[in-house]
């Protein structure tokens, strides 16, 4: 039953995604592109889909976050991390750059492989090559010094 | 690089961008954990930390598939421009990847779910990641 839940709550993801034209590169791309506001090609319509997902999320974990816990879960798994370090920072840029570069970032990159897109699942397998290499960095010993570890519930 | 025209859609993004909302309530409500689609991504590989590695896949199948429902539904998929050559899609996908684990998540991770919750680790990391983007994107179009 949570298996069947949780595919339409991807599904619902994914749908969102690809009507708020998130799913398209070139809409994101002409976001950030922010010397195009004065040749006028301008699309803010990230903006929109940023502002109506953070405005439902903001009073839907309101309402949900008052249960005392969720349906198929002992507990809620909420970030409980808040101080600020470097890769709370330096991780963010190092995504902006690829998200800069191709317009991508994983949702779209997952809905946009439903597009059949073999371009996307270049992206994807590059991605996901990232992302592991990532977490297996951020779990060295070695590194405990510069990095704190990884947050299991953020993200 | 010729950058391909779009056009403005304030009602298509607002109403898309609360379907990407709920779906995030829902999985709090549902799961009770915060929908960030890299860390859903990068769970779906050893080593794994619990036993919820079914719903992290069929959620990952639910976005693949959200195009094709979106065809039936409606009877035509929005556009899809993918700019660069694969050389640039291959390390844009890295860069993307690694930042968004190496930061614990990024857009709808921090850009959503972290927003609503109100954190400043969120507000920090959304606008690091925006500001590097667009950097990224003046550099690409407008220097290079």
């Amino acid at each position: 039953m949570v298996v069947v839940l949780q595919f339409a709550i991807g599904l619902v993801f994914g749908v969102g995604l690809v009507i708020s034209g998130m799913s398209d590169p070139a809409k994101v791309l002409n976001f950030l592109d922010l010397a195009a506001i004065g040749a006028g090609a301008w699309d803010p319509s990230l903006a929109f889909v940023m502002a109506g997902a953070v405005a439902v999320t903001f009073v839907g974990f309101a309402v949900v976050l008052k249960r005392p816990r969720p349906l198929f879960a002992e507990t809620f798994h909420l970030p409980t991390r808040r101080e600020l370090d470097l890769r709370i920072v330096s991780g963010p840029v190092i995504f902006g750059v690829g998200w800069g570069l191709a317009g991508f970032c994983p949702g779209p990159a997952f809905t946009a492989l439903g597009f059949g897109s073999g371009a996307a699942a270049l992206f994807v397998a590059a991605m996901l090559a990232g992302m592991l290499l990532a977490r297996w960095l951020a779990n060295r010993p070695a590194l405990s010094a510069i990095a704190t570890p990884m947050d299991q519930f953020e993200s | 690089m010729v950058n391909a025209a779009t056009t403005f859609t304030p009602v298509a993004s607002l109403a898309g961008g609360a379907l990407i909302g709920a779906a995030a309530v829902m999985l709090m409500a549902v799961t009770g954990r915060v929908a960030g689609v890299s860390g859903i991504a990068m769970r779906l590989f050893p080593p794994y930390a619990d036993r919820e590695l079914a719903g992290r896949v069929v959620f990952v199948a639910g976005l693949v598939a959200a195009p094709a429902v979106v065809l039936v539904a409606t009877g035509r998929l929005p556009a899809l421009t993918i700019q660069g050559n694969p050389l640039i899609l291959v390390v844009a996908g890295f860069l993307a990847g690694f930042g968004s684990v190496w930061g614990n998540g990024r857009t709808s991770g921090h850009g959503v779910c972290g927003l609503a919750r109100l954190s400043l680790r969120s507000l920090v990391a959304t606008v690091s990641f925006m500001a590097a983007a667009m950097a990224t994107v003046f550099v690409a179009r407008h220097l290079g």
